[in-house]
């Protein structure tokens, strides 16, 4: 297979869930079994990844393969020269093997809707959308450059607009549609501000470019501080697509959504997206950007976790849970985790959609019942639902023999390392406390969920295990959620080709003295750098060996930390829900401020209406008052002014100018009238007057 | 073909097919909106056929010999009255790339436009009349390269759109349009007395070594044409240039609309019938916007330098303005109309930041709103046209009873929000580039990418306001679009779907026009330097 081959692989995966978006979308209304040309689509293109993540890892695994081309051409411009906007496919490990999870879960997501959305009128339109879902996705995945990570970013809103608010009939679903797009706007103008930096300096949108001119040192407006300050803007996407504190607040209200798009969301698409940006971006973060980010993180974890504890929607539990754990990853980033956030993206991604589809499964079988105070003994009734939801859970919690151990632990292990070599020991903290917090939330789902007996009963009558085209897009990804895929040593996920081949940290380009002290004395000069730039070798990895060798330390007291933290939340889960040695209610009254707070989300929604949302929409009244009263009323004030100045200049007109021709008139007339008495039209009154006149005239003449 | 005036051709055939509307009796309703709609037709495939023999190597804006399909001939000669000196005015057609971007958004909306008058019932000969002499003025101002003559036909779209708003307009419709004539007919005022003044300024040699004043607008933009005494040359000491500028500017920024003179733009609107609206956002929106890049600019490149920054400032109060006071509205049309005040604040943003970046998004933002308000309009048409009211609030779950209807609305909507893969995306995002790469207008393009945030937040709750929820019994009747509604929509979502994928292809067209406008105002500090000192 040579390299162009992959990228027309690519090119292919990329296009086929356009292809059945626009096919699906056109034909839904009249071919009624469209809906499974998307699901043969995506099929194809899951197949075609197969062959591609291999083909890639067996026979290119160092090289990144880029193909671009012009999609602009503003060729010779003043005072700069050529200028040429390069749209791109990028094919390197990572984002092959996100192009696998992507299409695989995207896959079953699309399966397991078969038989979940039936009888849906709008039923071909909800596969069209999945399709578009997919499509922006597959970008974001194959993006070289960053102008094309944000086209198909906001293309990744539109389609969670459509999908959230695909029951837009519902005022609740058409207001979670509108919030999850909006509120990814805000992260958006930090990204789009961050890529107008990032213009201004390189000229170019391509990651590549960019690298290698910061390891020439050329930084935007000459200054570490706002390579800083790009970085985060970057991020800040970020935020809003991966639901970081505080703009998470879109996430729950997705729930809103059919279950299976909840579950394409919070495991392959949309929120992997944010994480999957600072990967890519990653070699340009600077010391102060990664803290940011780390607080972000830490934040996002810890927050989340809290307000799950208390949640009784089955959906509203795994959707703070997938904040929590998407904060573990941006925290991981942040500390210097690398290929730990990106494994546990990976890890995370199998077994939450997992979870989402089990808990779309109870909730077909229970005819739409979320709460969980309803539900209880689904085991019995589901038994392949509760088994895979049960292997999930074991997964999220972090305990042995899974995936989720695996990724979590080199996470915990990463925070653990950060902690001995900085002196911080805030993000270890948080890191271990939410393991904790999150097997227990995690088991209380599951307890309440299907454990114990029945609290509904004629619902739980009525339950049935879901068809086969349900059922095995659950299996599928349970079995993933087994450590056996990633390393042979359930103890060590380093033995395994993904973390020892396919990833490797990448080079950071940031100058050293704007890095985090354990990450400078192991980078080549930038010059050499230049000169070898295409492949990576070992010596090149960033992290210096102080940070392997603290992460090496770190491993075996984490571990032990985190399996004592999850055995103990999982204690604690059965205490108080399955073995009732405990009440949940009275702990709650006794905490009642904490609970409540926790009950109702930290208030975020009520907080964030009460002022920016109040703000914005006060400020529009008063500036439309403004443009009425105001200016408007100044063009009408002066067309008012006028009309009275010509009233005024009418009248002045009429008395004056017209009076004063009148009162020549009259005074003319008057003195005519006077005069008229003489012109009496006898000739000898003539005649006297003009003798007389006579007489007075020489008389005068001959006085002078 | 090589000598054939296609320029006067395609201006002027609108103005010949209103002659023939006059010999159609009034009777014949049909005949005169076929009549009209074969009309736009030919003018619309004239368009495409001028965009083929197009050459986009040339640059044109002050060269004369790179302008296409020029027309030029002695006009009005005067020359017995030796009081008064000789007085040569040219008829002076050509386009550039600036142009003819503009040629073709006229051509096409008022094609549309045509359609979108199907509905007219009053005084049909009429208004097609008044229609066909709106299209001549407009298509004219895009063409003409003699300032008399631009200014003839700025004038002569001005008469025809008060009798269209003022006669077949809604309730309020004479108080709109008398606003709307005097305010335009004041920006006219300013534009006539800098005309005059340039016209006293600038000279162009005669074939026998004479000088006389000109009108030419590209003898303008050339420094050494300017005479020493000239009270807008730059080579006399006391001109006044600046004030001069500043007047021109505000006779065009009235048309764009730029706060604070704006206020027309919404009572127009809510007044005029769908299809004035589509070619008053479509069309005369823009000719504010290329008023000033064709004349300010070039002829003014000294002291656009010296005020660009308060262009850069009006165009990001209008982004963020207009896009709040888009918000505050309850009538569907209004809100599109403050929403125009906004996007066209992308334009001006784009052309204070003077790169080849931002004005070629500026351009093609003005091509792009061209193509998406008329989209908007024509979508609040439809419904007005079924449910007779246009409150927001009135309606609910359309999207239900009108699906297809409903599509058209999202894409445009999300066309308006500026999503990639639709045009509006590209243009904005060139605006972005260009004015941040320009660094005095930094901090207000950090602060205009707001508009993009509230232009979402708007479009969306205005569109979860008319489509989504549950459908409301009075609706459940109305029915989805007509065959005559695909024919106004599906071109128009075409070029926006297409120009969002391929965008180049618009900006090729502009690519050389936009390098030459950049090196004339980058040689301006030399050019009008040396001229100074």
């Amino acid at each position: 297979m040579t390299e162009n081959l992959l990228i027309q692989f690519a090119i292919i995966i990329l296009f086929l869930p356009l292809l059945g978006f626009v096919v699906t979308l056109f034909l839904g209304s009249k071919v009624k079994k469209i809906f499974l040309f998307e699901n043969f689509v995506l099929i194809l293109a899951f197949i075609l990844s197969v062959i591609m993540v291999f083909a890639k890892l067996n026979y290119y695994p160092q090289e990144n393969i880029v193909s671009e081309f012009h999609w602009i051409s503003l060729n010779n411009v003043p005072l700069f020269g050529t200028l040429n906007i390069d749209l791109g496919i990028l094919v390197d490990n990572i984002s092959v093997l996100m192009i696998f999870v992507v299409t695989l879960i995207s896959m079953l997501v699309h399966i397991f809707s078969i038989a979940y959305m039936h009888g849906d009128k709008r039923y071909n339109r909800y596969f069209a959308y999945l399709g578009i879902f997919t499509f922006s996705m597959t970008g974001i995945v194959f993006t070289h450059d960053i102008l094309m990570m944000y086209i198909f970013w906001e293309l990744v809103g539109l389609s969670s607009y459509l999908l959230i608010g695909f029951w837009f009939e519902k005022k609740s679903a058409s207001d979670a549609g509108k919030k999850a797009f909006i509120v990814n706007r805000i992260g958006d103008i930090g990204m789009f501000s961050g890529i107008l930096i990032l213009f201004s300096t390189y000229h170019t949108f391509t990651f590549d470019k960019i690298f290698t001119q910061i390891s020439l040192g050329v930084l935007p407006f000459n200054s570490e501080f706002w390579l800083t300050v790009t970085g985060i803007l970057i991020f800040c996407g970020a935020i809003g697509k991966s639901a970081q504190f505080p703009l998470h607040v879109w996430l729950p209200d997705a729930m809103e959504g059919p279950t299976p798009v909840s579950a394409l969301i919070h495991a392959a698409t949309m929120v992997a997206a944010g994480v999957y940006l600072v990967v890519r971006v990653f070699p340009i973060l600077t010391g102060g950007a990664l803290e940011f980010i780390a607080i972000i993180g830490a934040l996002s974890a810890f927050i989340p976790a809290t307000i799950a504890l208390t949640q009784n929607d089955i959906k509203k539990v795994l959707a703070y849970s997938t904040v929590s754990q998407l904060g573990y990853m941006v925290m991981a980033l942040g500390v210097g985790a690398y290929k730990f956030a990106f494994f546990h993206l990976v890890t995370h991604a199998f077994f939450k959609a997992a979870l989402f589809l089990g808990s779309g499964s109870v909730i077909h079988a229970m005819h739409h019942e979320q709460d969980i105070r309803n539900m209880g003994g689904l085991r019995k009734k589901l038994p392949l639902t509760y088994a895979t939801f049960l292997i999930s859970t074991i997964a999220i919690s972090g305990v042995p023999l899974t995936s989720g151990f695996l990724s979590k632990d080199g996470i915990l292990a990463g925070t653990f390392a950060f902690g001995s070599l900085t002196g911080q020991w805030f993000f270890a903290f948080v890191g271990f406390f939410v393991a904790l917090l999150t097997a227990f939330y995690m088991f209380r789902l599951v307890i309440l969920t299907f454990h114990g007996e029945p609290r509904n009963k004629e619902k739980f009558d009525h339950a049935k295990e879901s068809p086969f085209v349900m059922v095995m897009p659950l299996v599928v990804l349970a079995a993933l959620s087994i450590f056996i895929w990633y390393t042979p040593n359930p103890f060590n996920p380093e033995q395994g080709a993904f973390l020892s081949k396919w990833i490797k940290a990448p080079t950071i380009v940031v100058p050293q003295n704007a890095r985090y002290s354990f990450m400078k004395n192991d980078v080549i000069k930038p010059a050499e750098q230049v000169q070898t730039a295409k492949p990576k070798t070992e010596a090149e990895i960033t992290f210096s060996e102080s940070y392997t060798e603290a992460m090496h330390h770190a491993h075996i007291p984490a571990m032990l930390l985190s399996l004592t933290l999850a055995g103990l939340g999982i204690l604690l889960a059965f205490s108080f829900y399955q073995w009732k040695k405990l009440d949940p209610d009275k702990l709650a009254n006794s905490i009642k401020p904490l609970y409540k707070l926790s009950y109702n989300k930290w208030y975020f929604d009520e907080i964030y209406q009460a002022t920016f949302v109040a703000f914005t929409l006060g400020l529009s009244n008063v500036l439309y008052w403004i443009d009425t009263y105001i200016i408007d009323g100044i063009v009408n004030g002066s067309a008012t002014v006028t009309k009275q100045f010509s009233k005024f200049s009418g009248t002045f007109d009429n008395i004056v100018v017209d009076g004063l021709v009148n009162l020549m008139a009259t005074i003319s007339g008057f003195i005519g009238l006077m005069f008229r008495r003489l012109q009496t039209g006898k000739v000898q009154t003539y005649i006297v007057v003009v003798v007389f006149s006579l007489v007075i005239i020489l008389f005068l003449f001959k006085s002078f | 073909m090589q000598n054939f005036p296609i320029l006067s051709f395609i201006t002027l055939l609108p103005l010949f097919g209103m002659v023939i509307l006059l010999f159609i009796p009034k009777k014949q309703e049909l005949i005169i909106k076929s009549t009209t709609l074969v009309i736009t037709g030919i003018q619309l495939v004239v368009a495409i056929f001028l965009l083929k023999n197009y050459n986009y190597s040339l640059g044109g804006i002050n060269d004369p010999s790179t302008f296409q399909f020029i027309e030029k001939f002695r006009w009005i000669d005067i020359s017995g009255f030796s009081w008064i000196g000789k007085i040569k005015i040219d008829y002076f057609l050509g386009i550039d790339g600036l142009s003819i971007p503009l040629v073709l958004l006229t051509a096409l909306i008022t094609f549309i436009a045509t359609l979108s008058s199907w509905t007219i019932n009053k005084s049909v000969k009429g208004y097609f009349a008044m229609f066909l002499l709106l299209d001549t003025g407009m298509m004219g101002v895009f063409v003409a390269l003699d300032f008399f003559l631009f200014y003839i036909f700025w004038e002569l779209m001005l008469l025809p759109m008060y009798f269209l708003i003022g006669i077949w307009g809604g309730p309020r419709r004479e108080y709109a349009a008398i606003k709307f004539f005097l305010y335009t007919l004041l920006g006219s005022v300013f534009i006539l007395i800098v005309m005059i003044g340039l016209y006293f300024s600038t000279t162009e040699t005669l074939a026998d070594g004479t000088k006389v004043f000109t009108f030419n607008m590209l003898s303008m933009m050339n420094p050494q044409n300017f005479t020493a005494q000239g009270i807008l040359s730059p080579l006399n000491p006391g001109n006044l240039r600046l004030i001069a500028y500043i007047a021109l500017f505000v006779g065009f920024a009235i048309k764009i609309p730029m706060f604070p003179f704006h206020t027309w733009l919404p009572d127009a609107h809510v007044e005029a019938p769908t299809a004035i609206s589509v070619i008053l956002a479509g069309v005369l929106l823009k000719m504010g916007t290329y008023g000033i890049l064709r004349v300010c600019y070039p002829i003014f490149p000294d002291i656009t330098r010296q005020l660009v920054w308060y262009i850069g400032l009006f165009g990001m109060i209008n982004i963020i303005y207009g896009a709040l006071c888009a918000m505050a509205q309850k009538d569907f049309k209004k809100l599109i109309a403050y929403s125009s005040v906004s996007h066209m604040g992308f334009v001006l943003l784009g052309m204070a930041s003077l790169n080849s970046m931002g004005i070629s998004g500026a351009i093609f933002q003005m091509f792009n709103h061209g193509t998406i308000t008329a989209m908007l309009f024509l979508s609040v048409g439809v419904i007005y046209d079924r449910a007779h009211t246009r409150g927001i609030e009135e309606f609910g779950g359309l999207a239900t009873q009108m699906p297809i209807y409903a599509g058209f609305t999202t894409l445009a909507f999300f066309a308006a929000i500026g999503l990639p893969g639709l045009s509006g995306f590209v243009s904005e995002a060139f605006v972005f580039l260009g004015a941040f790469g320009f660094g005095s207008i930094r901090v207000l393009t950090v602060i205009s990418t707001l508009g993009i945030l509230l232009g979402a937040g708007y479009m969306l709750w205005t569109f979860q306001r008319v489509f989504l929820g549950g459908l409301k019994e009075k609706w459940a009747s109305l029915k989805d679009l007509t065959f005559r509604e695909y024919a106004m929509l599906v071109p128009l979502s075409v070029i926006i779907i297409f120009l969002g994928f391929y965008p180049a292809a618009m900006l090729n067209i502009m690519n050389s026009s936009v390098n030459a406008m950049v090196k004339v105002m980058t040689n301006a500090q030399t050019f009008y330097g040396s001229l100074l000192h």
